[in-house]
């Protein structure tokens, strides 16, 4: 099967607020977007493993985003939550261009 | 697939440790269902010897908390009883007429307290030692009546006579044989012992068979069969315990003694299993949670299709929980023909020490005044080890860490929990622990009887060197070791200005710390210096950041203010047209006196907020929340003053100001204190005359009655007070520390001290200003803020598309 991936267009770089979420809303589906500390974008699906937590919500640390509903730590890199919970939510491709446009890639 | 249902009956320390098991090898295989008779989470049985005693609180023996459940799906009934099994329905049900179907079903049910069937022991006043109910029997008992007497000299016996002595009680001890503990103990030990529990205040009578317990409808005394009697108020029987296998016995399964299951804890029935104090595996009912964890994990490798070789039986040992005594025993406690003995008894110490050699093999031991060898004659004997490595490891020592450095890898620590040195040591490692609470979370050591505490406190030592620090001050959270006070005093200090400065100064693990500091710096900051510190919205809880409630679903709450409670007309048609613009899903009145519009989505919040044209009721906030009043002087034939009145001015003057934690008030006219000023943070009470300010209150998790801090004249005097002691509070406090837990850790006495000082509650009140004069209402803030509006409010909506 081969996927397609869409780029969504999610906003200008600059206009990211820096260490917070950002609610992405594609159809049904709804992606956490997070500008880190170290500059880098971060594309995670809006939902907590653990009960479906808005993660776009959580208080930033590093790499690692804590949901706000019972404060598991997920990371916005690859999507794992950290031990002791146990589980792990879809990443998403980031792409800034020179422009610093921020875009998504999603699979349809 | 649906997933396999597993039900357990006994919501105690056996099966939900069996539980714990399952979950490690499979946590997501089993829907599982809990039913447990007693109205609590499981908790630990085992300290409940410690709470009589004074040294911990019912609320701290928890052991798995209500979340737990909750978290890992598991459906818990509390009080409820398994009345009936159907073995071939295979289906259980209950007294509340609930049937659960299982495909696998593991009984649990513990023991019950052997009550001997003395004319009389149906009276008021007599009570087992077993469970929460009977500890505060006797707690409730010890407040109003001055002499009990406890029947039996075991260890339960003596722990709960401890407990009685210690709150206030004369205490009786009867044992019907010549020495005490004697299962336990050989006479030596239990000389001693007496001589000891003697000097500690306890009477004994042994010897003794007790025929009556006397009284009319409450007990007053005891009869015995040498023809003698004393008086009682309270008798505590301690004599056994006998497995409680009745509900096994009615639904047709296997019993013995206990229910009887093979090496894998099954019954003679299929699908049914039985573990803990009700089950008989190899003609041996066990008593205490080492054996019992151990057939826990050999039930659940079995159940989840581990290879596993069973449960093989245990070997016991025990110690006494009595402060300033130390006993143990294990093995074998009395010589036999063909045995050899290494003694030594000491009468100026009073320390004796008895280890009993059988062929050469360690296979008993009795210690006491000195059991610091017990968990590796313990260890010893479960490996069959011989008597020269006793003595060799008896020549290296002494001191605490050279004890623990000298012990092999697989020397038991923990016996409840069976935790090896290795296993603690290199969990230690590998998981950076520095600490006991650590290293009990992560390995379950000292988890149960906590008698190891200090030997895993050692094991950090010798691990860590001289990064451990034995007496743990409370350190902010995992990131840094620093208490509260010493991050203040560096950011002071240092002059630091955001909080990834102070994490980054102060060498935090976690560069940019977790979601417990981060709020916690924000807040200390802030409460530093008002003027200055620049809020971090980044650094906030969602509910904070975003000035609403967040709901499960990512909507959120909408809580206008109402001052005092008090609305009106226009205020309520306003919150009715919103509530029907944004089509809220609940207009709900909350325990605060006012109204809160649930289900708004994030977007639409800036609009309604404007739309409402209303402050913010803050009732996300860890800062002043809401303040009830009642109807007062104006309208209630009892009201003695104006409370509506002041009510409205404390909230109008604090509204909007941030604590440590959320703080609630409430103003009252008279003593029924209609606005429950007993279970507020502030609670006010007027009477003729005087004002009455009660703080220190809570309603929620902890229930806590409110301490009078003073009763003043006017209101201007109220407003006073109230400002020094929430200044007080928020310059003091921990983060999340409620001023509950903070009058508790302060003392009541202290802070009446403290402000009692007219100069210092100046100051307090100047430092309170200072910190009032800064506050914006957050919500019209938000509304004229374009970058907030975008930053946080707006969510990006990517259009459908339509091509393929
Ligand atoms: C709305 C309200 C329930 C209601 O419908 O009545 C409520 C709702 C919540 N309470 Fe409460 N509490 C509400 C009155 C109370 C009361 C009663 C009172 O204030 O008179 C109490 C007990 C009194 C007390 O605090 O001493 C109460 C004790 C708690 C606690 C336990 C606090 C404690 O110290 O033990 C929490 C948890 C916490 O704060 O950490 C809590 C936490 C919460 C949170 C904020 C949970 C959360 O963090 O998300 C709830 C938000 C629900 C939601 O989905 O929006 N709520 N909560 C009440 C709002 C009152 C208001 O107008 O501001
Ligand atoms: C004061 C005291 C001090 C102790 N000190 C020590 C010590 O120092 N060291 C040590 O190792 N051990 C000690 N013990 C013993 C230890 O607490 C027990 O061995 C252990 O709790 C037994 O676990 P269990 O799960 O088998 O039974 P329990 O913990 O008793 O759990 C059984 C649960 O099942 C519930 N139940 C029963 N029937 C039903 C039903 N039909 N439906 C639903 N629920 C039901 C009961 O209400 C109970 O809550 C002590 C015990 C006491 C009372
Ligand atoms: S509103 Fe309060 S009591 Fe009700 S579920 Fe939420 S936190 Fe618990
Ligand atoms: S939903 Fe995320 S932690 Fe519970």
């Amino acid at each position: 099967m081969d996927k397609t991936l869409r780029k969504v267009y999610v906003g200008n770089y600059s206009d990211l607020p820096e260490r917070l979420g950002k609610t992405i809303v594609i159809d049904e589906q709804e992606v956490a977007v997070f500008k880190l500390a170290n500059g880098d974008v971060r594309a995670i699906e809006n939902r907590c493993p653990h009960k479906g937590g808005v993660l776009a919500e959580g208080l930033v640390s590093g790499e690692h985003v804590f949901c706000p509903m019972h404060d598991w730590k997920i990371s916005v890199v690859d999507g794992q939550a950290q031990a002791p919970d146990e589980g792990c939510v879809q990443t998403y491709q980031v792409e800034v261009t020179n422009e610093e446009k921020v875009y998504i890639l999603i699979s349809e | 697939m649906s997933k396999q249902k597993l039900v357990l009956i006994g919501n105690g320390m056996a099966g939900i440790r069996t539980i714990e098991e399952i979950l490690k090898l499979k946590p997501n295989e089993f829907d599982i269902v809990v039913f447990g008779s007693e109205p609590y989470p499981n908790y630990n049985r085992i300290q409940l010897s410690k709470v009589l005693q004074g040294d911990t609180e019912l609320s701290d023996i928890t052991l798995n908390e209500w979340h737990w459940y909750e978290e890992n799906n598991i459906r818990l009934y509390p009080g409820e009883t398994v009345t009936n099994i159907d073995k071939e329905k295979q289906i259980v049900v209950t007294d509340k007429d609930r049937k659960e179907a299982y495909d696998y079903l593991i009984i649990a049910t513990g023991s019950n307290p052997f009550m001997l069937p003395l004319p009389g022991a149906d009276k008021e006043g007599v009570t087992a030692f077993r469970d929460i109910k009977d500890c505060e029997t006797m707690i409730d008992y010890s407040k109003k009546y001055q002499r009990a007497a406890v029947i039996g000299g075991g260890l339960l016996g003596l722990e709960a006579a401890r407990g009685l002595l210690n709150l206030g009680m004369e205490v009786d001890v009867i044992h019907i044989s010549d020495y005490l503990m004697e299962r336990q103990l050989d006479r030596d030990a239990g000389e001693l012992l007496q001589k000891e529990l003697e000097q500690q205040g306890m009477n004994f009578l042994l010897n003794k068979q007790t025929t009556d317990i006397t009284g009319k409808k409450r007990v007053t005394g005891l009869k015995f069969s040498d023809g003698g009697r004393i008086s009682a108020d309270l008798v505590v029987m301690a004599v056994g315990i006998r497995p409680n296998v009745s509900l096994a016995l009615e639904s047709g399964i296997g019993v013995n003694k206990g229910i009887v299951v093979n090496d894998h804890m099954e019954t003679d029935v299929a699908n049914i299993y039985a573990v803990g104090e009700c089950a008989e595996h190899d003609q041996m009912v066990y008593g205490l949670v080492a054996p019992l964890y151990e057939q826990g994990k050999a039930l659940a490798k079995h159940i989840c299709n581990k290879e596993d070789e069973g449960y093989k039986g245990s070997v016991l040992s025990t110690q006494l929980k009595v402060s300033g005594v130390d006993v143990f025993s294990t093995g074998m406690i009395n010589e036999q023909s063909n045995t050899k003995a290494i003694k030594m008894y000491d009468d100026w110490n009073g320390t004796y020490k008895k280890v009993i050699v059988d062929q050469g093999k360690i296979s008993g031991a009795v210690l006491f005044g000195d059991t610091k060898e017990g968990t590796r004659l313990l260890s010893m004997i479960k490996k069959g080890a011989d008597v020269e490595e006793y003595l060799e490891a008896g020549e290296r020592e002494e001191s605490g860490s050279d004890l623990v450095a000298s012990m092999p890898d697989d020397e038991l620590i923990c016996g409840c929990n069976g935790v090896d040195k290795g296993t603690i040591v290199e969990a230690i490692n590998s998981q950076g622990l520095t600490s006991v609470e650590q290293v009990k979370g992560c390995t379950n050591a000292s988890r149960s009887c906590g008698t190891c505490k200090s030997l895993v406190s050692d094991l950090l030592e010798y691990t860590l060197g001289d990064d451990y620090n034995a007496d743990q001050k409370e350190s902010i959270c995992g990131c840094t070791d620093l208490s509260k006070d010493e991050v203040i005093a560096e950011i002071e200090e240092k002059g630091m200005r955001t909080t990834r400065e102070v994490m980054n100064v102060l060498g935090w693990k976690n560069e940019e710390g977790c979601s417990k500091c981060k709020p916690a710096l924000n807040y200390y900051m802030g409460m530093l210096k008002p003027k200055e510190y620049h809020d971090e919205k980044e650094s906030r809880f969602v509910n904070e950041r975003m000035h609403a409630n967040i709901q499960k679903d990512g909507t959120f709450g909408v809580v206008p203010r109402m001052y005092g409670g008090v609305t009106n007309a226009e205020d309520l048609r306003k919150i009715a047209d919103a509530a029907e613009k944004y089509d809220v899903g609940m207009i709900k009145i909350t325990g605060g006196q006012r109204i809160n519009l649930l289900g708004v989505n994030k977007e639409d919040l800036p609009d309604i907020w404007a739309d409402l044209d209303m402050p913010s009721g803050h009732a996300y906030a860890k800062g002043l929340r809401t303040v009830k009043t009642c109807v007062g002087s104006e309208f209630c034939r009892f009201g003695t003053q104006d409370s509506t009145g002041l009510g409205i001015r404390l909230e109008q003057k604090f509204e909007g100001l941030y604590g440590p934690h959320k703080f609630k008030m409430s103003v009252s006219a008279c003593p029924r204190n209609c606005a429950e000023g007993g279970i507020k943070d502030v609670g006010i009470v007027g009477l003729e005359g005087v004002w009455e300010i009660y703080v220190g209150g809570n309603g929620g998790t902890e229930l806590r009655e409110a301490d009078l801090l003073v009763k003043v004249k006017t209101e201007d005097e109220v407003m006073e007070w109230v400002g020094a002691y929430l200044q007080y509070y928020r310059e003091t406090a921990n983060y999340l520390e409620r001023t509950s837990k903070w009058v508790d850790r302060f003392g009541i006495d202290h802070v009446k001290e403290v402000l009692d000082d007219k100069q210092k509650r100046d100051e307090f009140n100047a430092r309170m200003d200072e910190a009032l004069s800064v506050i914006q209402e957050p919500w019209s803030e938000a509304i004229h803020n374009e970058t907030t509006l975008k930053e946080l409010f707006e969510k990006v909506n990517v259009p459908t598309t339509t091509s393929k």
